[in-house]
């Protein structure tokens, strides 16, 4: 076992991993990263399962040291400049430190949240089957908040393994973000389903991991904003009276009596979270159907990266060259 | 008669089972009895479900399980007689009233003409169910308010309200566990945590359970309020 210490971390980095489920019941969100297929690529990169835990670091610059052992880091998602004691670091490949090596990572330049990933995992007593970190309801382990410098998390040490190992990039997905309408997509008037189909939204500067503020034209309700509160999936779209959409996100409320005119497919989920605040987005409904078959298609995905994955080899091209160090998918905005 | 059950999707991983249209006892007990069904048949792909007044919102991983079968399963059991459960445990919850500790029930009493007393004594005279938990975790949605002291909530949310805040909002009144905005009238605070993360169990109260106010002084409060830090549940269960 090793550990490592915060040095320096932005408001929005905590532990993540799929999620804690089962408790919504009682109110309390499953958290869980905002991009999960990133979180995948850098745990299998590492050895671990997609859904494992991770250290999600917001869109400011993070710092950290390892003061114990030898670890083996994988990093994926938003892309951020990346050195090690004046030594240049690329994502999407494994990188062995040594005690006492610092790792500077600097603000996100495209996208928004990094996944970084340790061979081993992250070891810590997991409550209600999760490690993630839900700020608000004050839980996740090994601390219930988001991460501060001098904190203190042990991670698996690093295997004797002689080579480090890298996975191409996926396929960039571009173009609208698609989304079902309903579940209360009747309590809008055709034309307001109308220019939420056709506005580009623009990303409010109020958005974080509970939800994403959209700003564009004001959809009109033909019923009322009340309804009586039912549950809330990851990604619905709810419209409160300023007729201002807010996407419900990672940390979203578990119920909530405002009507919700669609919900974002899964698959376009990881794209949307890494959209940083101004990006412009608009939307394209499509069928259950459809977005179930794009749901598969990621499971898919995510089940095969483990078949991706390549030893760094003697003559072999190092991701960063691969990449153009271009992690997150170079689109900001999600239009034609 | 019955409503026609609808199953609405909630993009491509959940789905809104929904039984009626307002809030009332026996359909949340069908609620609940649907609930239970999922529990005793577990069909396949369902992850967890969240009971709410009149709707049932089911997660599904869909990988295993797709809309069309799981609706067409929902819908068969949501047509069934679906009898409500027994009603589940009986709470008594310490509260301190007004003051410092319920600063909106001079409104509440200038509002509704009654005495703050007399507010006082209605809210702890009531027995109410539990509808639902949500939100927030802890969050306990209550029904049986007496109509006497119902006031519509606030044009303007409060941007904080403490731990523990008991509340009114129209015909409901709740128990609410974290600090959070709110939009509903602060009539007192109760020492009991519905949601304790370092408390096993971390959550006690159940949808379809009942529960009763009791008045206790600033002096109890404080003294209980240090035994729930300490892990106790403080709320006891016993007869309704």
């Amino acid at each position: 076992m090793s550990t490592i210490e915060i040095i320096e971390a932005g408001p929005y980095t905590s532990i993540q991993d799929r999620g804690r489920f089962g408790e919504q019941r009682y109110g309390l969100g499953p958290a869980g990263a905002m991009d999960r297929l990133s979180l995948g690529i850098a745990n299998v990169l590492v050895g671990q399962a997609p859904g494992d835990a991770a250290i999600e670091i917001g869109p400011l610059p993070m710092t950290f040291r390892v003061t114990e052992g030898v670890v083996r880091i994988a990093v994926a998602g938003a892309v951020r400049g990346m050195t090690s004691d004046g030594r240049a670091l690329s994502g999407h490949e494994t990188i062995l430190l040594n005690e006492g090596d610092r790792v500077q990572m600097r603000a996100a330049s495209q996208g928004v949240f990094t996944y970084l990933a340790f061979e081993g995992g992250i070891r810590a007593e997991p409550v209600l089957g999760s490690l993630s970190v839900h700020a608000r309801a004050g839980i996740g382990c090994p601390y219930p908040r988001a991460l501060q410098p001098g904190d203190r998390i042990t991670v698996g040490g690093a295997s004797t393994r002689e080579t480090e190992r890298l996975l191409p990039p996926l396929a960039e997905t571009h173009g609208p973000l698609r989304v079902v309408l309903g579940p209360q997509d009747e309590h809008f008037t055709p034309a307001a389903i109308a220019a939420f189909l056709a506005a580009d939204w623009t990303i409010s500067s109020t958005s974080d991991r509970m939800g994403f503020r959209l700003e564009g034209p004001k959809l009109e309700h033909a019923k009322g904003f009340n309804i009586i509160s039912d549950g809330i999936a990851f990604g619905a779209i709810q419209v409160p009276g300023s007729g201002q959409p807010l996407v419900l996100m990672a940390d979203r409320g578990t119920t909530g009596g405002y009507p919700k005119i669609a919900v974002v497919i899964s698959a376009d989920l990881p794209r949307l979270a890494q959209m940083p605040v101004g990006s412009k987005i608009r939307f394209a409904a499509v069928s259950v159907a459809v977005a179930q078959l794009e749901a598969r298609a990621m499971a898919v995905t995510l089940a095969g990266l483990k078949d991706q994955v390549r030893e760094i080899g003697g003559g072999e091209l190092s991701s960063a060259f691969l990449l153009g160090a271009n992690l997150a998918g170079g689109a900001v905005d999600a239009l034609e | 008669m019955k409503p026609e059950p609808v199953i609405l999707p909630c993009g491509d991983s959940a789905l809104s089972v929904e039984l009626g249209a307002v809030i009332d006892e026996t359909l949340n007990g069908r609620v609940l009895a649907l609930d239970a069904l999922v529990t005793a048949e577990s069909p396949p792909g369902v992850i967890e479900t969240i009971p709410t007044y009149r709707s049932l919102f089911v997660v599904y991983d869909p990988v295993v399980a797709d809309y069309a079968t799981l609706a067409a399963w929902f819908l068969d059991r949501a047509n069934r007689a679906l009898t409500p459960p027994k009603p589940g445990r009986n709470w008594q919850f310490p509260v301190c009233y007004g003051a410092e500790h319920g600063i909106d029930l001079p409104f509440i009493a200038s509002r509704t003409g009654l005495s703050e007393a007399e507010v006082v004594r209605r809210h702890a005279a009531g027995l109410y169910r539990v509808y639902m938990m949500g939100f927030l975790p802890g969050f306990t949605y209550l029904g049986g308010l007496d109509a006497a002291i119902s006031v519509p909530r606030r044009d303007d949310p409060r941007l904080t309200s403490p731990t523990g805040t008991i509340s009114i909002g129209g015909i409901q009144t709740g128990i609410q566990c974290l600090a959070s905005p709110t939009g509903w009238h602060l009539i007192g605070r109760t020492p009991a945590r519905t949601y304790d993360p370092n408390r096993d169990p971390v959550f006690f109260l159940e949808p379809g359970d009942t529960v009763r106010f009791i008045a206790v002084s600033p002096d109890e409060f404080t003294a209980l309020e240090r035994r729930a830090a300490a892990g106790e549940r403080v709320a006891e269960a016993g007869n309704p």
